[in-house]
């Protein structure tokens, strides 16, 4: 028998069973969309990210970088000098507030005359061809798209903040070579200097080393050299951090995509197992006239494989038409702040979406393959004549392997993450996942057990049919478990997540004004005088100032954040995970991730680089830090400026004298500097921010989420109608019996609702571990930090219930359906 | 030498001028005496100065390189009162060329850096200025030039043959009718240069006569002036003559000068009506289409001299420091059908599209 008879006959199947089809179909197309869609994205924010990277880093082999306040520009002859260096190119890099602007500008101070040497693509062109223009202390020249985004002219004037006060600087040109997707301004490194108060200073110098000399050793020799928290680097470094700053988030996304391919996957196999019953005898005569089983076998996975096909097809079209959308509206990173100051474009990446539309065909062939494998091994004389088309094999389980998933699940939460990917904790997912999918039959016996025998004969019939044939129970309830489980898992983590968050801040803003010059951001600070003058406010009680930071304590690792602020006995006020442990000398708290990232221990000594000299701290206490992933150290103020003489404040808390006006205090302080340049905050501000910002991250998540799970029950819904619709000989048996059709809707009622009830139960099981699993492992390998668990009961309860009586009015409908002796005659194998 | 403030002119053009207002450089006047060795230091009130050797060298095999060093050291006026060690109060800028027949073009390279950080500076009293690796000294009796491009070195020492040879009045050079266009310039004729140059990774010894210009002002160059021709000649019997003219964009002379340094010791400043240019056989530069006449008829008194170049292709090409496009190359001196010296030749002002300013 040759393709083009046998094609109609298998694939044309499909087309007959439109509606679930279509479900499966979606199912794939969406999980594929989504994969593909977080892949093109991140790909073209890291590629856009990468190429910033090699622009800035330009021709140079090393580089050299310290804390975030920048490091002694003496360095600079030093290191010029070096036999073994080329050319040195010195750059002061800071993050400068725009006045009148939410965001801020990058702004690089270089040295004009090496870059052609080191970093051509930073040199900059002058508008009408001066070339010294770049000289004049307020020139800045733009990348294009930071004209772009900031709206700004050759010619015109950029009114930015310089410490706390506020300068014009003129538009003098542009960078031709910097690439269109960074936004960046760049000056002489003398005016950056002294505009931004960073005289004597550096954040990097890039250096080209002479040739034939090995980058490595010469690195090692330059090292030996530089003070402590100065590295030296190859350019790749910074893009790695990035990569693997992001990449856990990526995961995260990845992981719903994953979802949702395995909620297509299982919709296949309920639409195929059910399909294949009902062409029991079909598939008998084609034995019977000479298919062989292999061929019968054959031919049902590919009727799986083309929905998996066509699903992938559709779902990289899809994914990429999401990620543009995506990038237009969110950004590179999806709204979750890793890549800023990117313009990232879209680019067709083959091989991703070759490798997605495999996993859809995958997909649908794995939900095909047991159902094909069931129809090929049943003999054709028994299948002729066999009765009950709707009976179903295989549907006891494997109770004895599903134990023992569950249980390897446990071990691989032990598995510490791989290369920074908490791999473990997916693996336990999966087990969990699978070994419940595996207990379902289980369950629905005991469930079938556990339930009272009497009542109406409806409910007794229902209860009997789950007992009996637990086989429609695995096929109905899986897919319900699935969808049930991730999402409720995800439910359980974004809740407590959130309320962590939310806790958090309240623990770290117990101040009643919160004050800053700029943002935390380096071009943007509060000298003494202005120190001074905000104490002596009007209204002000007492201030608590805060220096930030950020120190380079490992070659390859990104920068971790140096908070210092009055610090009260035994951490007080702090969010601390644990018991603080008493200190002699000069103590340090440090945020979870110093922990996983950098293995410190409370207790034990430490040393900083602060101010160039190595300072030996000891660790007091860890404490929760939502806001920087990288890591994060905090010392006491005094001791700060102590150890390194820096006087010098990013913000400021303000606790109010007592009876004093919140408004009024806030605007004394604002007063203090030019209009905009201090920004004063209520700690409900800052809050509602966080919370707006942290809500905007998962909206993402939140809305894929939803979209899985109605598609979930729309496949649910439709294996239903299929079933019922098969079981009409037994309802015109029924209806034979005298029960009318109101008690065999009821019937039908409770067993979709029985049925989807052991799928809910046992999914809102497997939920919770799963979203134990992502909170203590996943959250914790990937971001470094702990939250408190906190189970959203009522929207559980509330989803639970809703997803059982639409899986019993479902079944009804289908009844209904089945039951109309026309439907009966016009629909014959789908509804 | 107004010449090569020409070439800073054109770079500098709005730095400079904003900074007139703001800075007070110091004013070139008649009747200073130059006071030596004082003068071979640098004068960094001053707007620009420059130290410019030029000359011809022979490898061992007899065959003859032309070379050229440049340091100018310009004060921007920009930053003259910020705090930060980088400020770009002082600048300098390098321009180093070897001229090699057998290339048919020149190897040319550049440097410039602002002064600090040990990266670049000058020194007073004393010649003295360097720019990385790249540096030119008076050391003791002898100058000394050092320079390392992408694909050419060398090392040279040039030993003076006598005093200084102060041109115009008294070191005081006027470029034009206003005693306002002037500079003070003295130069450095037939000295004796010995060293080694490498070219393709091989070091040679070479031996040549070599010829410095040294030169500061503040001013900029006279209205309506386009561009110059200049030459320095070291003549064989002894003698040797420097001469100028200025241009305006018709190609006639605006002004003129020369000064004759005396085989038995002695000058001679001559007038700017002695002075007269005439342009010979033009080559037309391949890469920027600009027609430079390469030889030349020089009238200076009542002597005539007729220039060839050592090869036509000896256009410089700085726009990446200090902006410019010009001419500058080895020539020999013709008297009588004889050749009498040998000098070099700069031209500058050819091109269509050099920006004024």
């Amino acid at each position: 028998m040759g393709w083009r008879c046998l094609a109609p006959v298998f694939l044309g199947s499909l087309a007959r069973r439109r509606l679930t089809t279509l479900f499966s179909l979606v199912a794939i197309v969406l999980g594929v969309a989504l994969g593909m869609a977080v892949q093109a994205v991140h790909e073209a924010a890291l590629s856009e990210f990468d190429r910033g990277l090699r622009n800035m880093a330009g021709a140079a082999d090393l580089q050299v970088v310290g804390p975030r306040g920048g490091f002694d520009e003496q360095l600079y002859a030093r290191l010029a000098a070096h036999p073994d260096v080329a050319e040195a190119s010195p750059v002061l890099e800071v993050e400068v507030r725009l006045v009148g602007h939410d965001e801020s500008l990058q702004v690089l101070g270089v040295d004009a005359f090496v870059l052609a040497r080191v970093t051509p693509q930073l040199l900059p062109r002058a508008d009408g061809g001066d070339r010294y223009a770049i000289f004049a202390g307020d020139g800045v020249f733009l990348s294009h798209a930071a004209v772009d985004a900031l709206g700004v002219k050759a010619g015109g004037l950029l009114r930015v903040q310089a410490g706390s006060a506020e300068v014009a600087l003129k538009v003098a040109g542009d960078l031709p070579a910097m690439g269109d997707g960074r936004c960046l301004g760049v000056m002489d490194i003398a005016a950056v200097q002294t505009l931004f108060g960073k005289l004597g200073h550096l954040t990097r110098i890039d250096l080209r080393l002479k040739g034939g000399v090995d980058a490595e050793t010469a690195r090692r020799s330059l090292q030996a050299e530089l003070p402590d928290g100065v590295l030296v680097e190859t350019p790749a470094a910074e893009a790695d951090q990035a990569a693997n700053l992001s990449r856990a988030y990526r995961v995260n996304l990845t992981l719903l995509a994953a979802i949702a391919l395995l909620t297509g996957g299982f919709l296949v196999f309920s639409a195929q197992a059910l399909s294949v019953v009902r062409r029991r005898s079909e598939f008998a005569f084609l034995r019977a006239i000479g298919l062989s089983q292999n061929a019968l076998f054959g031919w049902l996975v590919c009727e799986g494989a083309a929905v998996g096909l066509f699903g992938g097809v559709l779902g990289v079209v899809t994914g990429h038409g999401l990620a543009w959308g995506a990038l237009a509206l969110l950004g590179g990173d999806l709204g979750a702040g890793y890549f800023a100051g990117l313009a990232p474009r879209l680019q067709f990446q083959p091989l991703a979406s070759a490798v997605y539309t495999l996993l859809g065909v995958v997909a649908g062939v794995a939900g095909a393959w047991l159902p094909a494998k069931e129809a090929a091994t049943v003999a054709p004389a028994q299948a002729l004549k066999a009765g009950d088309e709707a009976a179903l094999h295989g549907g006891r389980g494997h109770p004895l392997f599903g134990l023992a998933l569950l249980a390897g699940s446990l071990a691989a939460c032990a598995i510490p993450p791989l290369d920074g990917l908490p791999l473990g904790g997916y693996l336990a997912v999966a087990c969990i996942l699978a070994g419940a999918v595996l207990l379902l039959p289980s369950i629905a016996a005991l469930l079938a057990r556990l339930l009272p025998g009497g009542g109406p004969v409806a409910a007794r019939l229902a209860v009997a049919r789950l007992a009996a044939a637990p086989g429609h129970a695995v096929v109905a309830a899986a897919g319900v478990l699935t969808s049930v489980a991730l999402a409720a898992a995800m439910a359980i983590m974004v809740a407590s997540f959130r309320d962590s968050v939310d806790q958090w801040l309240t623990q770290l803003l117990p101040a009643d004004l919160y004050l800053r010059a700029g943002r935390a951001q380096s071009g943007g600070y509060l000298d003494e005088a202005l120190q001074a003058r905000i104490v002596a406010t009007a209204g002000v009680g007492s201030v608590a100032f805060t220096r930030h930071d950020g120190l380079r304590l490992a070659a390859g690792h990104a920068p971790v954040a140096l908070l210092a602020r009055p610090v009260s006995a035994a951490g007080g006020g702090l969010p601390l995970v644990g018991q603080p442990v008493a200190v002699d000398g000069p103590e340090v708290w440090i945020s979870e991730a110093m922990q996983d990232l950098y293995g410190w221990r409370p207790g034990q000594q430490v040393e900083l680089p602060l101010a160039g000299k190595p300072v030996r701290l000891t660790v007091a206490g860890v404490w929760r830090d939502y806001a920087r992933q990288t890591g994060a150290v905090m010392i006491d103020l005094d001791a700060y400026r102590r150890l390194t003489g820096d006087r010098l404040a990013n913000d400021a808390a303000i606790h109010l004298a007592p009876g004093a006006d919140a408004l009024r205090t806030a605007n004394a302080l604002s007063a203090l500097a030019g209009p905009g340049v201090l920004e004063v905050t209520f700690p409900g501000e800052i809050r509602a921010i966080t919370l707006r910002i942290f809500d905007r991250t998962f909206a993402v998540t939140y809305l894929l989420e939803a979209v899985a799970v109605a598609i979930g029950l729309a496949g649910v819904a439709a294996s239903f109608a299929a079933l019922a619709a098969a079981r009409r000989k037994e309802f015109g048996m029924l209806r034979h019996l005298g029960l009318t059709r109101r008690q065999i809707g009821w019937m039908l009622a409770q067993e979709g609702a029985l049925a989807a009830g052991v799928g809910v139960l046992a999914g809102l099981l497997a939920g919770g571990a799963i979203g134990l699993v992502l909170i203590e492992v996943v959250n914790r390998q990937s971001f470094h930090w702990s939250m408190d668990l906190h189970v959203p009961w009522l929207s559980l309860l509330i989803f639970g219930l809703g997803l059982v009586a639409l899986a019993a009015l479902a079944a009804v409908l289908a009844g209904r359906q089945a039951m109309r002796r026309d439907a009966v005659l016009a629909v014959r194998e789908d509804w | 030498m107004e010449r090569r403030r020409f070439l800073l002119a054109l770079a500098l053009g709005a730095a400079g001028r904003s900074a007139t207002a703001a800075v007070d450089f110091a004013p070139v006047l008649p009747g200073r005496r130059l006071v030596f060795p004082a003068d071979h230091g640098a004068h960094p009130d001053f707007r620009t100065e420059w130290w410019y050797a030029t000359g011809w060298l022979n490898l061992p095999d007899g065959s003859p390189l032309g070379f050229q060093t440049t340091f100018f050291r310009v004060r921007t006026g920009v930053g003259e009162d910020s705090p930060s060690a980088f400020s770009p109060r002082q600048l300098i800028l390098a321009h180093a060329a070897i001229a090699d027949p057998r290339l048919e073009r020149l190897r040319h390279g550049e440097r410039s850096a602002r002064v600090g950080f040990g990266r670049a500076g000058f020194e007073l009293g004393r010649t003295g200025v360097w720019v990385g690796d790249w540096r030119f000294a008076l050391d003791g009796e002898r100058y000394r030039a050092e320079v390392h491009a992408e694909d050419f070195a060398y090392s040279l020492e040039l030993r003076p043959a006598g005093p200084p040879l102060l041109n115009g009045q008294g070191g005081f050079s006027a470029k034009a009718a206003d005693p306002r266009h002037a500079s003070y310039y003295y130069s450095r004729p037939q000295l004796a240069v010995s060293g080694s140059v490498t070219l393709d990774g091989k070091q040679l010894p070479v031996r040549g006569r070599a010829w410095l210009d040294h030169e500061w002002s503040s001013e900029l160059l006279p209205d309506g002036a386009k561009g110059w021709d200049w030459v320095g000649l070291n003549l064989d019997d002894g003698s040797a003559l420097m001469a100028f003219r200025l241009r305006d964009g018709q190609g006639r002379a605006l002004w003129a000068a020369a000064t004759w340094q005396l085989a038995g010791g002695g000058a001679r400043v001559m007038r700017p009506a002695e002075v007269v240019f005439t342009p010979g056989r033009e080559w037309r530069s391949p890469r920027t289409g600009i027609r430079y006449p390469v030889e030349w008829r020089l009238r200076v008194g009542e002597r005539e001299f007729g220039l060839r170049p050592l090869l036509d292709d000896q256009e410089l090409d700085s726009r990446r420091s200090t902006g410019s496009m010009y001419w500058e190359g080895a020539v020999r001196v013709i008297e009588g059908g004889r050749e009498v010296g040998r000098g070099y030749l700069e031209m500058t002002g050819y091109g269509e599209r050099i920006r004024v300013g």
